[in-house]
């Protein structure tokens, strides 16, 4: 869109100039409209799991910006001259029951025929205008929690390489499949300061989204990152996605480390993650409240990964 | 020598083509892995690394000829 003259409305709350999770549009003074829309190639190998999986990565840039989301559309790319159109159904039976867990309506989609298969959703979803929680404002001194472990570029792609362990498959699809409605609705009654959900970039990509221009710097802990079992190891085989090396070389120099860090451990700080974990700025008197709340409401991973700091602004200072 | 030529292809696919080929051989067979990527080639030596297999690398202009011994 570089380049591109943009079309302009005062009604515009969030737009593309923001590169946050979603649009916002304001509709009145006490409601907002949020709109997104994400689809993905398959990266499990049943249908199903894969409908689930998408949809809840679809719904989750409207949980990030602290909204409820209630219609969707399907976007399906199908080759259906090769594969029977029960794959197809499977997958959507997949997405339409993560939709009904997340009580959203489908009002119906568009499906072209296509080689590579795609699936996912176009959401709207509803806020109100003083409560849109942004990607760019936290504050100094805000705890930095994510609810997710990372790592499920890397064991998605051991399992293409035909090494990935079942157990470590079937906890990273769970985790997919989760909605982020959750910790969503429990960081807006805590009085969160910004949030971004963790996807395609990575952890620390989309940790520098956050930071750049917010006028502070980042502190991120490397113990305290959860990682997905069997991360590290596939890791350390070579079995990393394409897109980690790029979220790096784009992001590299917003990152300083402060301890060793190996090249394995660079890609998984970088690991595209699909339907990632919402990484939330929180004011620092209220965090430890917050993450015990998570905990009790079945948000178990949720862990304090770092803080915001006044030095360096705009960067990441990667710690032990 | 078993050759892997995985020029032009995204990874993980090198990882993937190199890991087959090595789980193809024997202890102390040779695969000569042909990449144009630096990437793959880092993703490709790890690989290798972890398998034990010993490693000779040549370039030549925009290619990396890896020669991995099955460790």
């Amino acid at each position: 869109m570089c380049g591109l003259p943009l079309v302009e409305d005062p009604n515009i709350i969030i737009g593309m100039e923001s590169g946050d999770d979603a649009g916002v549009y304001r509709l009145s003074d006490e409601l907002a409209i949020i709109q997104t829309v994400d689809y993905i190639t398959p990266i499990v190998d049943d249908p199903y799991t894969f409908g689930q999986i998408a949809a809840a990565n679809a719904l989750s840039d409207v949980y990030a910006m602290g909204g409820r989301p209630v219609t969707a559309l399907n976007i399906v790319c199908f080759p259906i001259s090769k594969q029977h159109v029960a794959v197809l159904q499977d997958i959507l039976r997949g997405g339409l029951e993560k939709l009904r867990e997340a009580g959203v309506a489908l009002l119906g989609g568009h499906s072209v025929e296509d080689e590579e298969l795609k699936f996912g959703l176009a959401v709207t979803g509803v806020v109100h205008p003083a409560m849109i929680v942004a990607r760019d404002t936290p504050q100094l001194g805000d705890k930095l929690i994510l609810t997710k472990p990372i790592g499920t570029g890397i064991v998605t792609t051991a399992l293409k390489g035909g090494v990935a362990e079942l157990a470590d498959l079937e906890t990273v699809y769970l985790s997919m499949s989760t909605l982020n409605k959750q910790a969503s609705e429990l960081m807006v009654e805590s009085g969160c300061h910004a949030c971004t959900d963790v996807t395609g970039f990575g952890l620390l990509g989309h940790a520098c989204g956050m930071i750049e221009d917010s006028g502070f710097g980042m502190e991120v802990f490397l113990s305290a990152i959860q990682l997905f079992s069997g991360t590290t190891e596939y890791a350390g085989m070579g079995l990393v996605p394409a897109g980690a090396r790029r979220n790096r070389d784009f992001r590299r120099h917003q990152v300083e480390a402060a301890c060793e860090l190996s090249d394995e451990m660079w890609d998984v700080l970088f690991d595209p993650q699909t339907s990632g974990g919402l990484l939330i700025a929180i004011p620092p008197e209220n965090a430890g409240a917050f993450l015990a709340t998570l905990h009790g409401n079945g948000v178990a991973d949720a862990a304090v990964i770092g803080e915001v700091v006044a030095e360096p602004k705009g960067r990441i200072l990667v710690k032990e | 020598m078993t050759e892997v030529d995985v020029r032009g292809l995204s990874c993980p696919m090198p990882v993937i083509k190199t890991k087959q080929a090595l789980d193809s051989v024997e202890s102390g067979d040779e695969v000569l892995v042909i990449l144009n990527d630096a990437t793959a080639r880092d993703n490709v030596t790890r690989l290798a690394k972890s398998k034990k297999c010993t490693i000779s690398e040549e370039v030549r202009e925009d290619e990396y000829h890896l020669t991995l011994t099955k460790g």
